[in-house]
């Protein structure tokens, strides 16, 4: 054990000292130009490894797996082009479209959900005196510092199961069993995508969270004149909401929607230690996992093209949004 | 602010002390809003709290009854300290612990120091191309990381590359854009005037940045250190992807492959689980004002 924190110790410096150093060099050999070209080059040079990672881990890979989306047997001798047979196969598989309906069903229920009742707590902890507003949203925001990982062992023990005549220690199965009904297989049950729908509950657990946080600064920074405006009016409180308040917060609804939904069409880990994918819960980036564990890459790139083919609307979205925000400047 | 990112709008540390609130109801919180939200905390908490006693209960005792049983007990039951101890032995997850940290400070470490020299070039310097370049980074922010395991493992094949470094590397990559659009974003507002008299001073670039933008910079780039580290401290698909179970695995891989064995009692995951959120909860509690900046702000991330 010691050994290994020395290990870690060196590890982690090494790393750390070799970035220094990349950007000491770099400098150095900027600074050996003569003065003008030295002004010219030094931004590039300042932007040049950002760049580089950039280009690596993201630009050359999305260009690259467009490329294997259409080939069999990638990375092996074998390799050969096959035309959009990856994409045909995936869409020809049962469990591929399952996955696919799931993840549809995930990209309806989570956003609106997430932002309903987002929405609901940031109105009604705002109510509260600030000690217990903060107490509150501590509490609701707090599942999402932890991974996935963490939270699946919480959830698990709250689905677990065990036969008829075993003790239940599950929370759900303790709670149903107490009617009298017979302890269920939560995770295992597949009638209207229940067991779907139980993991849609977990990532909620953990996200609605962030949609409270970003909707309760947007509807405190409501000013407080169009309100009492409306009331002067004689509007009552649920008017003053839909008509007053909700257009006012609608930018940022768009934004937390756009934003969940982003995660919700990649989710992986909270699938992935639940339930493997098995009894109908898999989602495409399971799938994608499956397949690129298979040394499958053609068909994993495919499943990577139909996610970015879904994602790019949302990120024309993002850059106009941003580009708004630089004219607002 | 909106999209992508919302950086000073939130803090949920500090509700609304200042200025008067746009309340909705003119009177105070009525019962039903209170009793409301209680149960809601009640609800958030509860499962929670089970995996807390679980982790400190005898593994017969968990398995022949529910948890909320201790509760009636609670000052004389046998708790025991021993399924940590087991876990971070026989379970491996002592070493798994200590991975995490050799990948997490490293991945956390190197964006910052790459964006925050991109940042400022593209803050305080002007070139050809700066703008476009900008905006490449921006739509890139929301690509999936999906698009980088095959073609990037195969660069590693090819290279040899192995170890801590390939995960570092990606997680470089995957933090890059986030860094730059961060970053750049803060240091726009960061006052010009005192940048450019330190230029005429005969300060270079790179004194510039390291004595005065760096400096000042602080706020942002703790709102994102914390968000980066988080995110790769409970990251599952990379570690999985580029290390896989074993000697190298972080605690989110070990702790899952523990789960993934059907004859793990419920008091060895638990207390697993425990020791995978603890750093994150610590982080959280004392850092909340950052934390919930950054971790606003990253989650645009791919």
């Amino acid at each position: 054990m010691f050994m290994q924190l020395i290990n870690t110790l060196l590890t982690v410096a090494a790393g750390i000292v070799a970035a220094l150093a990349l950007f000491w060099v770099l400098n150095k050999v900027v600074e050996l130009l003569p003065g003008s070209l030295q002004y010219t080059l030094k931004p590039y040079a300042f932007i040049l490894p950002a760049f580089l990672a950039i280009t690596l881990y993201l630009a050359y890979p999305a260009v690259l797996t467009v490329v294997d989306s259409f080939k069999t047997k990638v990375n092996f001798p074998a390799e050969k082009w096959v035309g959009f047979q990856n994409y045909s196969k995936l869409f020809g598989t049962d469990q591929f479209l399952q996955a696919l309906l799931n993840t549809v069903l995930w990209v309806i229920i989570v956003p609106a959900v997430s932002i309903a009742l987002g929405l609901a707590i940031a109105v009604l902890v705002d109510r509260l005196h600030p000690k217990a507003e903060k107490t509150a949203k501590t509490v609701i925001f707090l599942p999402m510092a932890i991974s996935a990982v963490a939270a699946a062992t919480i959830w698990r023990f709250v689905y677990s199961y065990q036969v008829e005549g075993q003790p239940q220690v599950g929370l759900l199965n303790a709670l149903w069993t107490s009617t009298g009904a017979e302890p269920v297989f939560w995770l295992g049950t597949t009638e209207f995508r229940l067991n779907s729908i139980l993991l849609m509950i977990m990532m909620l657990w953990s996200q609605i969270g962030y949609s409270m946080v970003l909707l309760s600064s947007a509807v405190k920074s409501v000013p407080t004149e169009t309100l009492e405006a409306a009331r002067i009016d004689g509007a009552n409180e649920r008017q003053s909401f839909f008509k007053v308040v909700v257009p006012q917060i609608w930018p940022t609804v768009i934004t937390v929607f756009v934003t969940v939904t982003i995660s919700v069409m990649k989710v992986f880990d909270i699938v992935y230690v639940m339930t493997r994918g098995t009894h109908d819960t898999s989602v495409i980036g399971m799938e994608f996992y499956v397949r690129f564990s298979q040394v499958n890459y053609g068909s994993a790139s495919a499943i990577v093209v139909i996610l970015m083919i879904a994602i790019i609307p949302l990120m024309i979205f993002q850059v106009r949004q941003f580009r708004r925000e630089e004219a607002n400047r | 602010m909106s999209a992508p990112v919302v950086v000073d709008t939130q803090d949920i540390s500090k509700p609304s002390k200042g200025h008067k609130k746009a309340e909705l109801a003119t009177g105070q919180a009525n019962w039903i809003v209170k009793v409301f939200i209680i149960i809601l905390c009640v609800v958030w908490l509860v499962p929670a709290v089970g995996v807390l006693f679980t982790s400190f209960r005898f593994e017969d005792d968990a398995k022949s009854t529910g948890w909320w049983t201790v509760i009636t007990n609670f000052t004389n039951y046998g708790w025991t300290f021993s399924n940590y101890t087991e876990a971070w032995e026989t379970a491996q997850l002592g070493p798994a612990f200590l991975n995490s940290l050799a990948i997490a400070l490293p991945a956390t470490f190197i964006p910052i120091l790459i964006a925050a020299f991109a940042a400022y070039a593209f803050t305080f310097m002007e070139f050809k191309g700066r703008d476009t370049l900008f905006i490449i980074i921006v739509s890139l922010l929301v690509v999936p990381n999906y698009v980088a395991f095959v073609p990037i493992l195969r660069v590693y094949k090819s290279t040899g590359l192995s170890g801590f470094p390939t995960v570092w590397l990606a997680h470089v990559g995957f933090g890059m854009s986030l860094a730059i659009y961060l970053f750049r974003t803060y240091m726009s507002t960061l006052p010009r005037s005192v940048i450019e008299s330190a230029k005429i001073d005969g300060a270079s670039d790179y004194q510039t940045f390291y004595k005065l933008v760096l400096p000042m910079s602080v706020p942002v780039i703790a709102s994102f250190a914390i968000f980066q580290f988080l995110w790769v401290w409970n990251d599952l698909l990379v570690a999985l992807v580029f290390l896989g179970p074993g000697d190298m695995a972080p605690i989110t891989v070990a702790t899952s492959q523990l789960m993934g064995q059907r004859q793990t009692g419920w008091n060895l995951v638990t207390a697993a689980g425990i020791l995978t959120a603890v750093l994150p909860i610590v982080i959280f509690l004392a850092l909340q004002r950052y934390f919930v900046r950054g971790l606003t702000a990253g989650s645009v991330k791919g």
